[in-house]
């Protein structure tokens, strides 16, 4: 029992993070109907953002700690911002195949420069929060593991009131709604997509933060794995459905960390995959989300 | 006996092929090298131009499904081979094209496995399917220890030679070509230009994707056969993302959709990068440049003047 509930930790923890990830995933979707193949790679950066500033800002502090999410996520804004202006925008009206390929290209730009700009041997990354154990009965509790969900839910409580209560977030839902109809009543799309990508980079930025806290050391290859599940927590969420992204990188968080506790703990990688495929057999428009019927 | 014009191409390819093969001992090694690593990659591009050019899905996965030909027929010529070889007489030169064929039929199996569920939706969730499928190849390669996991596979025979890289380079052209030029095979550029217009018109689109895939991964099943018996060692590390991507690189240079643009971006990317590949890592910055500024500015690939298919 005090097993069950230790992995039932261990994995919410890790599915915030997905979660994290997996909503700029969705929210790029909604307002532009392509996989950002770059946001893993943004979550990269992220991280590394908080490397280097962390020696600056004094880790080890709550407050210091604060200061350091709060860099890595407006660096991270600041290059989803970038991507999309330089890369995406020249493109929009083109065919999804097109935008699919660029973001690999900037995907694999990213990762190689990184490789370059941040050295490609992995680097350990500081605590940059104050570092406790718990012991709750059997369960041992790490105070990390209590940050990560904090900072999750109070940054999805944020995007809620952002996405539901304030101006920019009525048009960017209407932009996801139908981006002809946003831009007649006088919304300005591009801005709109512009701080999507913000927004979806600042999570990202955060998720990176997070997940080097938990697994601290980083190199300029640890998206791809990450983000890719969180495209399928995505996915599995039903994409284009903000609270669906959430359930899907709880859901991917638990599986895996269940999986990892058994016998086939070597396949761990692999079994995201394993329920994308069956996803998109059985129900294509995952758990939250609707089937659209596709007017020609 | 009259032959149509394609057929006389295909046995004039073979015969060069064959005959260039009997005198190969004279290349110089390293060219020789060079030379068949830009066969294979023929093999490769030509295979993938079907399903991502010509059928306009996008699969990120043909280096798993070459995992999957390049896995099978090195152990059927390796691990396996006491017991196969008594079937064949002894004879190895018989072993290694049923090996090919072998790692081919496999490699289609797979590309149904795989493409049956995700071929129903549309184009960016196969990307993350068919990436997802050679992630999954590549974990359960290494931890299957018949195969080596990790370590890979060592001591594979050298069966590879000029007659049968460059002979099946041109049985992949040369199908690909007759397939999207046969009356059936227009139904490819009818999903690739618009799905829902083909769907109205009859045609069962869903299959002509599935078919697209298979005979797609049965020849990068091939591909994979010759790239074991060329290098002689594989791993499954060797089938990773980056190789998709490079193959991707080479059809999107080419022009998506096109026989001649693709074949000669083969060549090209395999000769003139042989040379960067000593800067190492630049060389995969170059290629996501490449990428990037290709689809900003020639999305119709570099070789291609006029405006028509593949358009992308």
């Amino acid at each position: 029992m005090s097993e069950f509930l230790q992995q039932l930790l261990n994995g919410i923890s890790m599915g915030a993070i997905y979660a994290l990830i997996a909503l700029g995933y969705t929210m790029v979707y909604g307002v532009l109907r392509f996989i950002n193949f770059a946001h893993s790679d943004v979550f990269m950066v992220g991280s590394f953002a908080a490397f280097h500033v962390a020696p600056r800002l004094g880790s080890g502090a709550v407050a210091g700690g604060m200061a350091i999410l709060c860099v890595a996520m407006a660096a991270s804004a600041l290059l989803g911002m970038a991507i999309e202006k330089l890369a995406y925008k020249p493109l929009r009206g083109r065919s999804t195949l097109t935008v699919l390929i660029t973001a690999i290209g900037v995907s694999l730009l990213l990762q190689n420069v990184g490789q370059k700009v941040f050295g490609a041997e992995p680097k350990a990354f500081p605590a940059i929060f104050p570092s406790r154990t718990f012991h709750l009965g059997t369960v041992v509790v790490n105070s990390t593991q209590l940050v990560t969900i904090a900072t999750t839910l109070l940054l999805l409580a944020a995007l809620h009131v952002v996405v539901h209560h304030t101006r920019v977030g009525i048009a960017m839902r209407a932009v996801s709604f139908n981006a002809t109809a946003a831009s007649l009543v006088g919304i300005n799309n591009d801005r709109i997509i512009s701080f999507t990508f913000a927004l979806g980079s600042a999570l990202a930025g955060a998720g990176g933060v997070l997940y080097a806290l938990n697994y601290p050391s980083i190199d300029p290859l640890m998206g791809t794995l990450p983000g890719l599940k969180a495209f399928v927590a995505a996915v599995l969420g039903g994409i284009g459905n903000l609270a669906g992204a959430a359930l899907g990188g709880l859901v991917i968080g638990l599986v895996e960390t269940f999986v990892s506790g058994t016998r086939l703990s070597t396949y761990r990688d692999a079994i995201a995959f394993g329920i994308l495929i069956a996803i998109l057999l059985f129900r294509p428009a995952g758990l939250l989300g609707r089937d659209r019927v596709e007017k020609v | 006996m009259r032959f149509p014009k394609s057929q006389l191409w295909l046995a004039l390819a073979l015969v060069v092929a064959g005959v260039v093969s009997a005198f190969s001992g004279r290349i110089n090694d390293y060219f020789l090298d060079v030379a068949l690593g830009a066969g294979i990659n023929i093999v490769l591009a030509v295979s993938l131009n079907l399903i991502n050019g010509f059928t306009g899905q996008f699969s990120l996965g043909h280096a798993g499904f070459m995992a999957v030909g390049a896995y099978t027929s090195a152990l059927m010529t390796t691990t396996f081979a006491s017991r196969l070889l008594p079937l064949v007489g002894g004879q190895a030169w018989i072993l290694f094209p049923c090996a090919l064929l072998a790692g081919g039929l496999l490699a289609a199996v797979a590309g149904i496995a795989v493409g049956a569920p995700s071929l129903r939706l549309k184009g960016d969730y196969l990307a993350i399917v068919t990436l997802g499928f050679g992630e999954i190849i590549k974990v359960v390669l290494q931890n299957i220890d018949v195969v080596g996991a990790a370590r890979g596979l060592y001591g594979v025979p050298a069966h590879a030679n000029v007659f049968w890289v460059f002979g099946l380079a041109a049985v992949t052209v040369y199908v690909v070509w007759a397939l999207v030029n046969s009356t059936y095979g227009r139904g490819f550029l009818a999903v690739a230009d618009d799905e829902i217009a083909a769907e109205a018109m009859g045609l069962d689109t869903t299959r002509y994707k599935v078919t697209a895939f298979v005979v797609g991964s049965f020849f990068a099943g091939l591909a994979g056969g010759l790239y074991a018996h060329l290098k002689g060692y594989i791993n499954p590390t060797g089938f990773d993302f980056n190789k998709s991507i490079e193959i991707v690189v080479i059809v999107i240079l080419g022009g998506m959709g096109r026989h001649v643009g693709v074949v000669a971006a083969a060549i090209l990317l395999s000769v003139v990068m042989e040379p960067l590949r000593r800067f190492g890592d630049y060389r995969m910055i170059l290629y996501a440049l490449l990428l990037i500024v290709l689809m900003l500015t020639r999305p119709q690939g570099l070789f291609v003047w006029r405006s028509g298919r593949g358009t992308a």
